[in-house]
């Protein structure tokens, strides 16, 4: 035989270490669990921290213009507790705290918890992209009739968005990635699938670099939705 | 029709107003002049509330406005206003722009907003440009259409901010003359400017303000041929 000696040898262990790490016992499949709930968090923290981000953000800005100071600190006290803690220990905060009994869902909370520390990046994002617009915006719209909701909707943040794509791409990417914290919670997502499953087959690396892999899919794949996104916006509008 | 009294607006310790009671009619052509820094500016825009005076009433169509139970959004579709930076919506098109107060205020119907922008815009030539973005009209024709979409609202009266300062000086003329024929159709109009000619033409009355006040107001004539406070006729010999 040609093929043989130290080289084919490694490659040959490479495979059905990869192979253990797939195929017995439908292992596969746990891995799609496991993927499918980092998704399943990912998708709806994305969702609430939209949400939250875009309230606190117009929240944020409306309390400068109508001279709310207790607004201003109420938000600033979210955004500055959020940023200024560990999302591991947010985590455990609120599965610990809150949601003490013990049959809710840890999806839910590992989406809602996601969702609320994501709030607070993105409202910063969203408040740097409305104070980006130029005010003359603002007033045109006003001295039109339009009330300050109803200009923030249909002038300011319909071009605030455009601006902070990137910004908004970047949070959604570390998000994502930020998503095996939840095993503290005891969710199985895909990291801790991976992790399972290195320690049946008493080979860890093969297992976490398929979650790598699988990682690294779905960042990418996001990233192109994205840009495909922001190039769809920006028609129209240079000035 | 508007009315201020003893207008005052102060940023710091900074007067910018210094009461000012003044009364502007019905199918008045008011224009504004006076040197930067004078307050005219802010004068205009204390006259929509987009500048929130300090001090002092303004009334409109026999309404106190600057008060808290008056809805000023619905007082500010009455009064259009033309901006220095004509602030078009970039990300809407020429049409979207012009239609969008009027209909999300459901003053119109989608079609029948449509079709005045249309005929606004054919009134101003514009028309093959209805579904151009903002960033691919020259400066002339954004001010024009900024214009028609205060017009658009059906406003009693008109307010223009400086419209044809940042404007290519060839491009002031098309402005100007659009302005020209608004005031023609009797539209209440309250300007300020810098170009003399036009107040020459067009004001019933000019006014010429100085550190926050009024100091001298009159006809065209008599205001351009016969000025009486020094300010004036020191300002007057710089610019004419």
């Amino acid at each position: 035989m040609f093929l043989s000696g130290p080289l084919v040898n490694w490659a040959k262990d490479l495979y059905m270490s990869f192979y253990n790490a797939l195929v017995p016992n439908q292992r596969y499949m746990a891995y799609l669990k496991g993927l499918k709930i980092t998704l399943l968090i990912s998708f709806f923290a994305i969702i609430i921290g939209i949400l939250i981000g875009v309230l606190v953000a117009v929240l944020k800005v409306a309390a400068v213009n109508f001279k709310m100071k207790w607004l201003t600190n109420i938000c600033n006290v979210y955004v500055n507790v959020i940023r200024g803690t560990p999302l591991m220990v947010q985590l455990l905060i609120i599965y610990n705290l809150i949601f003490t009994s013990r049959n809710t869902n840890e999806i839910v909370v590992g989406a809602v918890c996601f969702g609320i520390n994501s709030g607070a990046y993105v409202a910063e994002i969203i408040r740097a992209g409305i104070e980006s617009i130029d005010k003359g915006q603002m007033e045109a719209g006003r001295s039109l009739g339009l009330s300050y909701v109803q200009t923030m909707k249909k002038i300011i943040l319909p071009q605030a968005v455009k601006n902070i794509l990137p910004a908004l791409g970047n949070e959604f990417i570390a998000l994502i990635k930020e998503t095996p914290v939840a095993s503290v919670i005891a969710i199985t997502d895909l990291t801790k699938a991976a992790e399972y499953i290195g320690s049946r087959t008493w080979d860890i690396l093969p297992p976490l670099v398929i979650a790598a892999l699988c990682y690294l899919t779905i960042v990418i794949g996001l990233s192109k939705l994205i840009t495909r996104f922001e190039r769809r916006l920006a028609k129209g509008d240079r000035n | 029709m508007i009315e201020t009294k003893n207008l005052k607006k102060v940023f710091g310790d900074n007067y910018v107003l210094n009461g000012i009671s003044e009364t502007i009619n019905k199918g008045e052509k008011v224009v504004v002049i006076g040197p930067s820094g004078s307050g005219k500016s802010t004068f205009l825009r204390c006259l929509n509330l987009l500048e929130e005076p300090t001090e002092g009433e303004i009334w409109f169509e026999g309404r106190k406005i600057n008060d808290k139970n008056v809805d000023i959004n619905k007082i500010r579709q009455k009064m259009g206003m033309v901006f220095q930076q004509f602030n078009l919506f970039p990300h809407l098109n020429v049409l979207e722009n012009i239609t969008l107060a009027p209909t999300h205020l459901g003053l119109m119907a989608k079609d029948e907003a449509r079709e005045k922008a249309m005929e606004l815009l054919g009134r101003i030539g514009l028309t093959e440009k209805a579904l151009s973005y903002p960033n691919q009209l020259s400066g002339g024709q954004k001010q024009r259409i900024a214009i028609i979409r205060a017009l658009a609202m059906n406003p009693d009266v008109m307010l223009f901010d400086e419209p044809t300062s940042a404007l290519d000086p060839e491009m002031v003329g098309e402005v100007l003359d659009l302005m020209e024929a608004l005031a023609a159709e009797g539209m209440t109009m309250v300007v300020v400017t810098h170009e003399m000619r036009f107040a020459k033409k067009v004001a019933t009355r000019v006014m010429f303000m100085d550190e926050g006040r009024i100091v001298e107001q009159n006809t065209p004539e008599e205001f351009f041929e016969n000025p009486q406070h020094p300010r004036l006729k020191e300002f007057l010999s710089k610019i004419l």
